[in-house]
């Protein structure tokens, strides 16, 4: 299993993992959002080829109310 | 009476017109229903979106701010709110670049505490600078500092907001005679953000040759939010109206009569 931190949180995936994979886990597809590993953008087109590793650290955003 | 006609002057920011020069954000209401119909009364085509972190424990079906307001319809405008150094707010809008498939109007706002919620300037420019280099556009919250306005304009900002009075104090414009410097050496839009109280603090800003005005607060927490978009909507409208048609000049000393002098009975 990988060990993620995902939004400050512990979250465990199965091992080679992508984030297309982490994306359906936490049942975010076809919304708007973003996804950040390390501190660098995942852009929608890398999510299926991009493996997640051990003790990765993902920021994922949406747009909320706000002025 | 017809009222003669204006010239089309729509409100243009970084190449695009707006028929609207009232902007509004989305925070602080009931629920999303609530915030549409407030929008939809406003008559804004801008509104402002904030970025946050996603709820993970969320139901899937929980509704998203983005269905019920959704891009094809409005010109998103996500901010960086909440942000209180360079960095963090140029991250937040490179993530909103990526939700919103590339969109790159945005507004900067890089504050220096979290009592006034004043702006940090010094940090405000240096992310105004990298956001710019990295093909931003950038409507940026200042302080109605002439000069700091000015060097915003300089780096490229395409529109600069200063406030009119604290965010969230609905305080109203404070420093008129500020922001008409500001607007005297502006080549960019000008909007004021932050600080609008009531219907007249809008049309004040407007009178005064603003190119725009900002709220959320004055809006979402008037007691009738719904009401309050359309008296802004009007304010904003007439504001505008005013300055464009040119004030009567002032006469502090002395009035004039309206009826005529001649033909009085005696």
């Amino acid at each position: 299993m990988l060990q993620l931190q995902i939004n400050g949180e512990a979250r465990e995936l199965p091992s080679d993992s992508s984030v297309e994979q982490l994306v359906a886990a936490l049942q975010l597809e076809n919304k708007r959002f973003a996804i950040e590993l390390n501190g660098e953008i995942v852009p929608r087109s890398r999510h299926a080829a991009t493996r997640l590793n051990n003790g990765d650290k993902l920021e994922v955003v949406v747009a909320v109310g706000g002025g | 009476m017809n009222v003669p006609e204006q010239p089309p002057q729509p409100l243009i920011i970084a190449g695009k017109s707006y028929r609207s020069r009232l902007l509004v954000g989305t925070g602080k209401y009931r629920d999303f229903a609530e915030t549409r119909a407030a929008i939809d009364a406003s008559g804004a085509e801008i509104i402002t979106v904030a970025i946050r972190r996603v709820n993970i424990g969320q139901n899937a079906n929980e509704p998203n701010l983005l269905d019920a307001l959704p891009p094809s319809q409005f010109t998103i405008l996500p901010n960086t709110a909440g942000c209180y150094n360079a960095k963090d707010a140029v991250r937040t809008l490179r993530l909103a670049r990526e939700l919103l498939d590339g969109h790159s109007l945005v507004k900067l706002e890089v504050l220096a505490d979290d009592a006034t919620l004043f702006p940090d300037m010094p940090e405000t420019l240096t992310a105004a600078k990298e956001l710019v280099a990295d093909g931003f556009q950038v409507m940026v919250y200042c302080t109605d500092d002439p000069i700091q306005a000015k060097a915003l304009e300089e780096i490229g900002c395409v529109a600069v907001m200063p406030l009119a009075s604290l965010i969230g104090s609905g305080m109203g414009i404070l420093n008129p005679w500020n922001l008409e410097i500001i607007l005297d050496r502006a080549k960019v839009p000008v909007l004021v953000d932050a600080g609008i109280g009531t219907a007249s603090d809008a049309a004040i800003a407007m009178e005064l040759g603003c190119d725009g005005v900002l709220m959320n607060t004055a809006i979402a927490k008037a007691k009738n939010p719904v009401l309050m978009a359309s008296a802004m909507k009007k304010a904003v409208e007439a504001g505008r109206e005013a300055f464009l048609a040119g004030r009567m000049p002032k006469k502090i000393y002395q009035g004039s009569p309206s009826s005529p002098t001649e033909g009085r009975i005696s």
